[in-house]
């Protein structure tokens, strides 16, 4: 009994340390890969086609469901706040809640978490497949780099229009906020959106991009990364796109953290 | 000059090539041959450079392809093709740009020149009506041909085959068979290919290995071969289900 405790003891121990070191392995290649994305933006103008189709992926195909995404969660915030403040006859001051929420978290945040789901699996998917496929082998043997061919274009593209469609989602929560306040709580649009507007820092703006701005690096390098560890077939394609979707999500939460806290966090 | 010197590789705990040592000459068609699972096409991808043995050297024209540097790999590559197994496409760009791709980023030639050389390929490969076909749109066999235009654009000295035949029809195993030695004959190209078909191993090797369990069992030409009295190697080439090697 206790030899079969000790030897499922340093079992968990021995996982617990491999799951780290695959961590660190898997957070250095990834690092690797952006770095040598970044080098081969010296070939943006001729992969330009490459990027501007990544882009439209990143901003067309995801306009549907981000925008819906953004006016509810304007709708939903504006609400779940408005009727608190109500209670202290503050609802009027809905309009500075609304702008500051979404412009320096939700509006990155919400963006980031849909263009993961949708964008990010299917970049490690595509790269995945390709890799098990022998595709990215092929590449190589034509002396053309994976990176600069697959990577740099979906880099390039996703930390363009992660801030693009976040300035959207902003404009589109902080609408669905003024709909809230104007028929729910009785605010009217002037007096929202001249709060909307005294609470637009410039500060809370470029913080939000810059957010955005690294989730884009953070999506797109991950997924790329994912797709291109992939092995083992399909169920390897599966695993990485699975992967993609978890560690983007998680460095999104963490890394948003630190860059509100480096921002505003001695105010 | 292509040689392999006591090379191992192991996945896992798992060793795929236990000592291999081979040396294949300029402008020799040579044929690995053995079941699936004993290190065929790992032995392409080391010549590749693809993976790095664990032990012992591969060496291309005198130079070491395990831990080059990149460059080193780079300059070694552009002397070769490769057919993969599937042909590996890339999918979203028609037959016509996959077989120009290697000369389109490396800016090797102007356009209208890159035009021809791909003209001339599909020609060469009877896949003039696929230009403007996506990978997806065409058989296997097909892109598996586009594939092997693909490696032939560059003009490599040597080309890697990893099963050029699967998939195949027997008339179009024959064209493929035929285009390896026409390679050989009129361009002195090195070939190495993989494969378990016997009948093209015998139509186009200068001489054939067979592996087994990470091992090369046996090396001649095709009538050493086929009169082997090594009992593993004659199970294999006949494809008997009586001798040594276990079906499972």
């Amino acid at each position: 009994m206790s030899i079969k405790f000790i030897h499922s003891f340093f079992g968990l121990f021995g996982y617990v340390g491999q799951r780290i070191v695959d961590t660190i392995e898997l957070t250095g290649y990834t690092l690797v890969l952006l770095l040598q994305a970044g080098f081969y933006t010296k070939n943006v103008f001729s992969k330009r086609r490459e990027i501007l189709k990544q882009m439209y992926i990143a901003a067309v195909k995801t306009f549907f469901v981000v925008s819906v995404v953004a006016l509810f969660t304007g709708m939903i915030v504006a609400l779940q706040t408005g009727i608190e403040m109500k209670a202290f006859k503050q609802e009027a001051l809905i309009g500075n809640v609304i702008i500051a929420t979404m412009t320096r978290e939700m509006g990155p945040f919400m963006t980031a978490i849909i263009l993961t789901a949708s964008v990010g699996s299917a970049m490690a998917a595509e790269i995945g497949t390709m890799t098990v496929s022998e595709e990215v082998d092929a590449l190589q043997m034509m002396s053309i780099s994976p990176v600069k061919f697959l990577v740099m274009p979906r880099v390039v593209a996703m930390a363009i229009m992660v801030p693009i469609m976040t300035v959207y989602t902003n404009a589109l929560g902080t609408l669905g906020g003024g709909v809230v306040a104007n028929y729910q709580l009785q605010v009217s649009w002037e007096v929202y959106y001249s709060h909307v507007l005294e609470s637009l820092h410039f500060k809370a703006v470029y913080t939000g991009l810059l957010k955005s701005f690294i989730f884009g690096l953070i999506i797109s390098g991950v997924s790329c990364a994912q797709g291109l560890r992939a092995t083992n077939g399909a169920l390897g394609v599966g695993k990485a796109t699975r992967e993609a979707v978890v560690i983007s999500f998680l460095m999104v939460l963490i890394i948003g953290y630190f860059i509100t806290a480096v921002f505003y966090g001695k105010e | 000059m292509i040689e392999f010197v006591d090379v191992y590789k192991y996945y896992n705990t798992r060793a795929v090539l236990k000592g291999v040592s081979m040396r294949i000459e300029r402008g020799e068609t040579f044929v690995i041959i053995g079941q699936s699972g004993t290190g065929k096409t790992v032995s392409l991808r080391h010549i590749a450079g693809l993976v790095d043995p664990d032990g012992g050297d591969v060496i291309i024209d005198g130079v070491k392809m395990n831990g080059a540097k990149r460059r080193v790999k780079t300059a070694l590559r552009e002397k070769m093709g490769v057919l993969f197994q599937s042909g590996a496409l890339i999918n979203w760009m028609t037959v016509g740009d996959n077989i120009a791709l290697p000369l389109v980023e490396h800016r090797l030639h102007p356009p209208d020149e890159i035009e021809k050389i791909v003209a001339e390929k599909l020609h060469m490969l009877q896949l003039t009506d696929a230009r403007d076909k996506m990978p997806a749109d065409i058989s296997g066999g097909m892109r598996k041909r586009a594939g092997l235009a693909r490696s032939l654009v560059r003009n490599p000295e040597i080309i890697l085959y990893d099963e050029p035949s699967s998939g195949l029809d027997p008339v179009m195993t024959s064209v493929i068979d035929q285009l390896i030695r026409r390679m050989q004959r009129e361009y002195n190209i090195t070939s190495v290919v993989v494969t378990h078909d016997m009948g093209s191993a015998y139509a186009i090797a200068d001489r054939i290995a067979m592996l087994y369990q990470g091992e090369i069992i046996q090396c001649g030409t095709p009538d050493e071969i086929r009169n082997t009295e090594n009992p593993i190697v004659r199970q294999f080439i006949t494809g008997s289900l009586a001798g040594p090697i276990p079906v499972v």
